[in-house]
């Protein structure tokens, strides 16, 4: 089964998205499985199944599902064009962890996609463990969910979006003089 | 205390424009109850069986007066005139609108208070013991360590969606009255050879369906790698914690699984990564946080007895001197005390205090108590520091207003969660039960002859009301539809932190009080001297109790308080 989002948000922008997400259906197995032409983001198993003839196309993607880990490809990872992960539901958080061992670990510097339940209030987390490309649920309004990604303009820990928490960047410890916090927000 | 920059402040602010949008949307429907619901419980809001419950946070459970009239303001403005002190060392209320909690957050966000991860599947408020930085047992005061892992577990990108809820503690005193043993990670702030300060990691230990006591990991882990060692725990659990069963997603059963050493092996390999890292604590950021918990500025004063000193009435009075005896707790300071109020009066429900309470505990302790106050995870609140020659002003004033139970540590002084009255969760009622047994010992000399008890009551296997670590322990079960409690004794917190045994068969509600009397009639008769009920229930293991529990049929009672008085 191949899934196409026809826009996904890249960077901080809508834009057109001509990738396909291939998902195997009953039956099929990474080994025998048909991978047609173009652009298309192939589950793990496959690669790892097929990985000579994928590797020989111009272009190809994998993805991740959450019980998977990013090291299993440490030596492909500039054969990727796009790295997706996959989120099953909004409350699983693997894949906040392996988008995070793909850039610190590994240093994969290429396109990372989160799809699958993919929602406006996970886009912040999601840009802080170094995804930069989400193919948001397509049931939503795409142009909303771009707010996501402005939620917090400043953060206290360290991740992959910023190498450094916030004590190391900023002089702490000045107090306000008049709080507005709490006057008509 | 700690109080907020402007780093705090904004991120706050942020925080609730974010949720206030949340819940607009949900409002209009464009989010729906299913997606709603993860976005409400990391900030706190829960669904419960007669309305939402907001939990608020109140870090390692050190509030300010100001933030004390502020609970009472909310509990006034938008609940039904109080709050209930919980476990976690924070207060929820039970009793609140949707619409309003982005209004309740506002005003906390007013007074430097949150709700944030109160409650969903993150890290939860760090807790720690009531007497930090007072207490005349304390080695190293662990409240800036505590603030440190506040800010940096909060809204950590990573572990936000975690397979299940997670909890730290820490205790950096002789004693541990934090609880360590039975928590995801149990910190104990300790001093190596050198000098030089540490933290022994303990994880995997927790209540709930399966309790399990934490396996030490790893015994010194410099101050500077609190952060970095803590983070590293977290991505293997966040990576290989179950997922597929919510009864076995807390890290205890990863650690359990794997086995302590291996799990300690694969925390090393992910720590050697970040070891160094810029993550790791300097001491300029230490000190910057630790400057808000310095010392007080405490009088010269010599220690007295305050028996004797707070003069004639005061000599002569027993309820004074019983109160001294449990509810006042030992200085560091000489001339200073600290001062347990009870949230345990008989007829209360355990923890729940009015929003008028509030602001009197809040003008004693602008009066006595440097503007600060406490929560204990027992459900009390503390005076930490009162000056030793004004606790006869103290005590009047507090047992005018129902805070001056002499009960601290007595069978009285119950661990109780909300259960089947208000929480959608629980399979059976705790507070009527509470309130049956604490009916039927409300004679203190009965209570003074017993001595120390710790019996603590769950409505359900959650075990909110840690009952498992309970001197007796009550669990909520559900039989056939009907509430029905089973009961185990010898389990205990602290330094010699168990996990009680459950005695036998289950039994109806007004079964309980008499059940309790027999536990206690089998304790009374094997004692010898100076052995507390715990001392000999751990001696003697259950078979005595066991057998005189069960030998005749137990008579119901009558049950005190029914749903309908609390609802």
């Amino acid at each position: 089964m191949l899934n196409n989002h026809k826009q996904i948000i890249k960077g901080r922008e809508v834009v057109d998205d001509d990738w396909s997400v291939l998902k195997l259906d009953e039956g099929q197995t990474p080994e025998a499985v048909e991978i047609p032409a173009g652009k298309i983001i192939v589950p793990l198993p496959v690669w790892l199944a097929q990985r000579e003839s994928l590797a020989a196309r111009e272009q190809v993607g994998i993805w991740f599902a959450p019980d998977e880990l990013a090291h299993t490809v440490k030596d492909d990872l500039d054969k990727f064009s796009v790295v997706a992960v996959e989120f099953p539901k909004f409350t699983d958080g693997r894949g906040y962890s392996i988008a995070y061992n793909l850039r610190k670990r590994l240093g994969y510097t290429g396109e990372l996609r989160a799809i699958g339940d993919v929602l406006r209030d996970q886009l912040f987390q999601m840009y802080r463990c170094g995804f930069d490309a989400y193919a948001t649920r397509e049931d939503r309004n795409i142009h909303d969910a771009l707010k996501g990604l402005t939620v917090f303009s400043e953060t206290y820990q360290a991740s992959v979006d910023d190498p450094l928490p916030l004590f190391r960047r900023q002089a702490r410890g000045a107090l306000p003089e008049h709080s507005d916090v709490g006057a008509g927000i | 205390m700690y109080r907020y920059d402007q780093y705090d402040h904004l991120i706050v602010r942020e925080r609730i424009a974010q949720y206030r949008d949340q819940v607009q949307r949900r409002l209009s429907d464009e989010l729906t109850e299913e997606e709603f619901l993860p976005l409400r419980l990391q900030n706190g809001l829960y669904m419960q069986r007669h309305a939402y419950m907001l939990r608020i946070a109140v870090p390692y459970g050190l509030l300010s007066t100001a933030q004390m009239r502020t609970f009472a303001h909310i509990a006034r403005k938008y609940d039904r005139g109080y709050g209930h002190f919980t476990t976690r060392q924070n207060i929820q209320f039970n009793w609140i609108e949707l619409e309003q909690t982005p209004d309740i957050l506002t005003d906390l966000a007013a007074v430097e208070m949150h709700a944030i991860q109160t409650s969903g599947n993150c890290i939860r408020n760090t807790t720690t013991d009531q007497f930090a930085g007072v207490a005349a047992d304390e080695i190293i005061d662990p409240r800036p360590f505590a603030e440190i892992l506040r800010q940096w577990s909060t809204f950590h990108p990573e572990f936000i969606a975690l397979p299940r809820k997670f909890k730290i503690a820490i205790n950096g005193a002789v004693e541990d009255r934090a609880a360590i043993a039975v928590h995801d990670i149990g910190l104990t702030a300790v001093r190596n050879e050198a000098g030089e300060v540490g933290f022994k990691f303990m994880v995997g230990g927790g209540l709930g369906r399966t309790p399990i006591i934490g396996s030490v990991i790893n015994d010194f882990v410099p101050w500077q790698h609190l952060l970095t060692y803590t983070e590293a725990i977290m991505r293997v659990y966040n990576q290989f914690g179950r997922r597929d069963n919510k009864y076995k997603a807390r890290i205890k059963i990863l650690v359990k699984a794997v086995g302590a050493e291996e799990f300690a092996r694969m925390v090393e390999a992910e720590f050697a990564d970040l070891k160094d890292g810029p993550e790791t604590l300097t001491r300029e950021e230490l000190e910057r946080v630790a400057v808000w918990f310095n010392p007080k500025p405490y009088k010269t004063l010599e220690a007295i007895d305050p028996l004797a000193a707070n003069g004639q009435n005061a000599a002569g009075d027993k309820a004074f001197a019983n109160w001294l005896q449990r509810n006042v707790k030992p200085h560091k300071v000489p001339g200073y005390a600290s001062v347990v109020l009870s949230l345990k009066k008989t007829g209360v429900p355990p923890g729940d205090a009015t929003a008028e309470q509030m602001d009197f505990v809040a003008d004693l302790g602008d009066k006595y108590s440097f503007g600060e106050l406490r929560v204990t995870h027992e459900q009390n609140l503390v005076l930490a520091d009162v000056e030793q020659s004004k606790l006869y002003e103290v005590w009047q004033q507090a047992k005018a207003k129902g805070l001056a139970t002499p009960n601290i540590g007595f069978l009285t002084d119950m661990i109780s969660c909300p259960g089947g009255d208000y929480c959608s969760l629980a399979n059976a009622k705790s507070i009527p039960i509470a309130a049956a047994i604490a009916k039927r010992f409300d004679d203190l000399d009965y209570q003074h002859d017993i001595g120390d008890l710790e019996l603590n009551i769950s409505g359900c296997i959650n075990a909110c009301g840690h009952h498992h670590v309970g001197h007796i322990g009550v669990l909520g079960v559900d039989k056939d539809g009907s509430e029905w409690y089973q009961v185990s004794i010898g389990g205990a917190q602290g330094n010699t932190a168990a996990i009680g045994k459950i005695i036998g068969p289950s039994f109806s509600a007004p079964q309980m009080p008499e059940v309790v009397q027999r536990l206690l009639d089998v304790y009374l008769k094997n004692r010898v001297e100076g052995e507390r009920f715990i001392d000999v229930a751990q001696r003697l293991g259950i078979a005595p109790f066991k057998e005189h529990v069960y030998a005749t049929p137990i008579p119901a009672g009558e049950l005190a308080v029914g749903e309908d008085q609390y609802a």
